[in-house]
């Protein structure tokens, strides 16, 4: 078998900020091969964003500083490969939806031109991107690109998307601006897709729309996606499998009907407590207690011991290691019993 | 039930087609006879798919928008009618925390800039002074699940959930009557959404806030919501209480909307 798609491996990277470095990634790995989505969980402010800008190196250095670690895309480190190359690896075959809709549209230009322009430019790499022979003029190529453009603004659900093509991204609500980036990136036809909350700002039934979209998308291509979300819900519907990230550290991951089935981090069981449900009456839901823990200078031991029911002092002696509790599914936890995993799985 | 605080009458707004090169853009009608009353200390909810017209329904109650037909009264006054100044105190009183962190917090101000700067604006009615309004950001900003070691930070230096909550405690600087939540929750994880939608429901047992809270999140509606009304394509189809809707949907979208809820393997109670 063909090495994966993407691994990542023992990532620390920190932050240099008013008072002092935060350590914001503390040792992620995590294997993403072709064919499975990945769901990224995790509360506000646990790095799941820094992540996926680490992939596409897109998190600036400085204030930013990676300590150690790799990030490998089909073997290369993307870590150690000269800017240039990261460059176009990221325009060609990493692709990334970013969590910020507004400041990745061009106000200036017209939604339709700057699909146009994404689709020649994938062209060039691909000419099987537009519905054109390969030696068509300008013009030609053009015409395909705006046949493309409509096509995909319709298949993430704009209303009478071809008219709209010549709007400004201001005369788009912020779900439909949210929704150009998604047909911006699919577009590109990428071979790894990191989607930074593509869905926040939409209703179900659009969400269950996209969703399928980039469902179609891995089944067709056989391409990866990282899908970072807050959204369990999201995640059970549409994932292969998951990781649960806490305060820089992945606690728990894999298939996601293991996990969300067999929740084995007490922090993923306190993520599930906190979905409002039917039952829920006004006032009562349970949030977890505490806050997210000060990064500059973490609590010791395991980051969660703090907020956690069921913490005991040897929790804050080291991190803990991941352990398998499932098929492929582990979790990093002491109190939770498993096979201890070989360090260079 | 008390008196209405917000009485939308018969708005819609079109956004007109433009020419371009390749032809001409689509009108866009994005509001069409839309009938709404708020009461006071009430939560209503707005539900609508995306691209339906809640945010451009705000924008008008806040006046940014003009409506094409209809009128917006508060507390009986016609928007549409108030002198500038009356226009300005009426902002100290409704206020919006909008539906994207990013866009709306100016990069160049710290949070205490951002978060004190309502209190500024609306001195004349507050009377705060510098450290009375530090100490208060202060306070919101712990309101929010952040603290005051974050008064002297910038927005970059956020996450998007945490930026939004920088956002909340903003709009709730100015002490106000009313307010317009577009979205406020989207961009946050579970656990900090439960802690403000908890925080949301306190401020208005304590304060007596009246919320007019948008979301595409039927669950979440559910949760706050004591009345909800549904808008598509731009127009009300459905209003109600909150209990009514759900358990008896009367209109094709609102059964199409709870059916699609991901009500999902996650729904189960984990001890
Ligand atoms: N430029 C920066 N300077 C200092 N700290 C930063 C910077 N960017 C991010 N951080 C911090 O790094 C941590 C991780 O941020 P990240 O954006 O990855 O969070 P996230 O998991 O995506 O959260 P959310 O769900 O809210 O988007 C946060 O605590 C954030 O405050
Ligand atoms: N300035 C504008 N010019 C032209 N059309 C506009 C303008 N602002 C909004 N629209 C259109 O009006 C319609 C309603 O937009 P609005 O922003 O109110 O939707 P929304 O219900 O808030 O959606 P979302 O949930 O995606 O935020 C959309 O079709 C949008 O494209
Ligand atoms: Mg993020
Ligand atoms: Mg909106």
């Amino acid at each position: 078998m063909a090495g994966p798609l993407l691994r990542i491996r023992d990532l620390h990277l920190t932050m240099t900020s008013f008072d002092g470095a935060a350590h914001v990634l503390n040792g992620i790995d995590l294997t993403v091969q072709r064919g499975e989505i990945w769901g990224l969980v995790g509360e506000s402010g646990c790095g799941k964003s820094l992540t996926g800008l680490s992939i596409s190196r897109l998190v600036p250095t400085p204030p930013a500083r990676y300590i150690r670690g790799e990030i490998r895309f089909e073997g290369r480190d993307l870590l150690q490969l000269p800017m240039r190359e990261v460059q176009t690896l990221r325009g060609k075959r990493i692709g990334m939806i970013f969590q910020d809709p507004t400041t990745n549209l061009n106000p200036a230009y017209r939604i339709g031109e700057q699909l146009v322009d994404v689709a020649l430019a994938a062209a060039s790499h691909d000419a099987s991107v537009l519905d054109c022979p390969a030696d068509a003029s300008r013009r030609e190529k053009r015409r395909a690109a705006r046949r493309l453009a409509g096509d995909m603004l319709d298949r993430v659900g704009i209303p009478n998307a071809k008219a709209r093509l010549d709007n400004y991204p201001h005369e788009f609500s912020g779900g439909m601006r949210q929704r150009v980036l998604i047909a911006m990136a699919l577009i590109g036809r990428p071979d790894l897709l990191i989607a930074d909350e593509p869905t926040t700002a939409l209703d179900v039934s659009v969400q269950a729309q996209i969703l399928k979209l980039l469902k179609g998308t891995v089944a067709d291509h056989d391409i990866g996606i990282i899908l970072i979300t807050h959204n369990l819900g999201v995640v059970a519907e549409t994932c292969s499998h998951v990781a649960v990230m806490y305060a820089g550290n992945i606690v728990e991951s894999g298939p996601v009907e293991e996990v969300i089935e067999r929740p084995a981090h007490p922090y993923t069981q306190a993520l599930m407590a906190a979905i409002p449900t039917k039952q829920s009456k006004r006032g009562t839901l349970k949030g977890l207690g505490g806050s997210v823990p000060n990064l500059v200078s973490p609590p010791p031991g395991c980051r969660f011991a703090p907020r956690c029911p069921l913490a005991v002092a040897e929790c804050t002696q080291a991190l803990p290691s991941a352990v398998e509790v499932g098929t492929a599914h582990h979790a990093a936890c002491i109190r939770v019993t498993g096979t201890e995993v070989a360090s260079d799985v | 039930m008390s008196e209405p605080i917000l009485q939308i009458e018969n708005v819609s707004k079109t956004y007109g087609a433009r020419r371009t090169l390749f032809g001409r853009t689509a009108e866009v009608q994005a509001l069409k006879d839309v009938t709404i009353a708020v009461h006071k200390g009430e939560s209503f909810g707005l539900v609508g798919e995306s691209g339906s017209g809640k945010t451009t329904l705000t924008r008008s109650i806040l006046h940014l928008e003009t409506p094409s037909a209809g009128r917006i009264l508060f507390e009986g006054q016609d928007l549409a009618r108030l002198s500038p100044a009356d226009l300005r105190r009426l902002r100290a009183r409704v206020q919006i925390v909008f539906q994207d962190p990013y866009a709306s917090l100016n990069p160049r101000m710290s949070v205490r800039d951002i978060v004190t700067e309502p209190m500024l604006v609306h001195h004349d009615i507050l009377g705060l002074s510098r450290t009375q309004r530090t100490d208060r950001a202060a306070e919101l900003l712990s309101l929010v699940g952040l603290g005051p070691q974050h008064l002297s930070r910038y927005p970059h230096e956020f996450s998007g959930g945490q930026r939004q909550r920088i956002c909340i405690a903003r709009a709730l600087a100015s002490g106000p009557e009313l307010l317009l939540l577009d979205e406020p929750t989207s961009a946050l994880d579970v656990s900090v959404q439960a802690q403000v939608l908890n925080l949301l429901c306190e401020l208005q047992d304590r304060l007596g806030l009246t919320y007019v809270f948008i979301s595409h999140d039927l669950a979440v509606v559910r949760y706050l919501c004591n009345r909800v009304a549904l808008i598509y394509r731009g127009e009300l189809v459905e209003e109600g209480a909150t209990d009514a809707i759900f358990d008896a949907p009367k209109s094709a979208y609102a059964r199409m909307l709870i059916g699609a809820m991901p009500e999902a393997r996650v729904r189960r109670e984990v001890s």
